[in-house]
């Protein structure tokens, strides 16, 4: 066995453990998708062509509440410039690579594999590190390809009184366990989602996202920094 | 904008905010101060979604009152703190969900 693919071996196992809670969100996504008005072949493409988890399900909500395409667009991009600096962090890792192998890996540069491979490429420096998050990724996107067409399919033949759009503040709600713990967070976490529902029926163009993103970021920039001086 | 439309920029972006870096910039580029406020984005945008799914109604006011899902989102806020699991947030926040409008 050559040591590439022992490595991409190794990326898949490692990002095993994480695989489990994509599990319910390729659900969610795929039975909403339907919900709101997509084709399944639209649902499809959407995990095929944007392949992330937590911006599909934000379009999906927009678009449902009658949001602009703009708002939407920048709505998806806000939710995902975190992968701005997941990108950073990895491409000294990266920086021998051919253009051509940068493209690619760059599709794969997802939460769960940026973790898992952030870790492998601080203890490994061997030549081939890079084959790990791919193989993170790959895991990653067998994993929310098979989930959204399940989701899809099951979208059917689910009752719409089950209130299943209420998964999605819980799913979000799941990402932020941590964040709750610290108290910086947790003021970001309050303002933010004050500014939105306050101005959810004022901010016009639904742009209510993106001005209480602001608003946390700016609150996070201000706390932060007086934290600091103190 | 045709729904593929939407769908393709949404890619076409979400692509970007991969690639730009990798293909860009080395990373004493980012500085702590740049990396900490970036770690604050999820934090940020994330209520954005939650809070008007929990306490503004289907007909888009703001309801207080008689609102399942303020008791069963504080529920899945515990057991989240307490448990750490993704999983177990959302199944304890939909299990009460369903047990206050079907049980009670």
């Amino acid at each position: 066995m050559n040591s590439k693919f022992k490595i991409f071996l190794k990326g898949i196992i490692d990002v095993s453990p994480l695989m489990i809670p994509v599990v319910p969100f390729g659900l969610i996504f795929g039975v909403l998708a339907i919900d709101v008005g997509f084709t399944p072949l639209q649902a499809m493409g959407m995990s095929l062509i944007v392949f992330g988890g937590a911006s599909q399900i934000v379009l999906l909500q927009l678009f449902s509440g009658g949001a602009s395409s703009l708002v939407i667009i920048s709505s998806v991009g806000a939710v995902n410039s975190r992968h701005l600096l997941y990108g950073a962090v990895v491409s000294e890792h990266l920086s021998d690579l051919k253009l051509i192998w940068k493209i690619i890996i760059s599709y794969f540069l997802i939460d769960q594999a940026f973790a898992i491979s952030n870790e492998y490429f601080k203890k490994n420096k061997e030549r081939n590190r890079y084959f790990h998050l791919v193989g993170g990724g790959a895991a990653c996107w067998i994993i929310w390809q098979s989930t959204t067409l399940l989701g899809i399919i099951l979208g059917s033949a689910i009752p719409e009184k089950l209130g299943l759009s209420f998964a999605v503040p819980l799913t979000f709600l799941a990402l932020l366990v941590n964040d709750f713990r610290k108290f910086t967070n947790l003021v970001v976490i309050i303002v933010s989602g004050s500014v939105a529902t306050l101005g959810y029926n004022f901010i016009p163009f639904k742009a209510y996202v993106i001005v209480a993103a602001l608003a946390g970021l700016l609150t996070a920039i201000v706390l932060t920094k007086t934290i600091k001086t103190k | 904008m045709s729904n593929w439309a939407l769908i393709l920029s949404c890619g076409i972006i979400t692509y970007l905010t991969r690639f730009t870096m990798i293909a860009l910039v080395k990373k004493e580029m980012f500085s702590d101060r740049i990396r900490e406020v970036l770690s604050f984005v999820p934090s940020a945008i994330f209520p954005a979604i939650i809070f008007p799914a929990i306490f503004i109604n289907d007909l888009g006011s703001f309801q207080l009152e008689n609102n399942p899902k303020i008791i069963a989102a504080i529920i899945a806020t515990a057991i989240g703190i307490f448990t750490r699991s993704i999983i177990a947030t959302i199944f304890s926040g939909l299990a009460s969900y369903w047990f206050l409008i079907f049980a009670i």
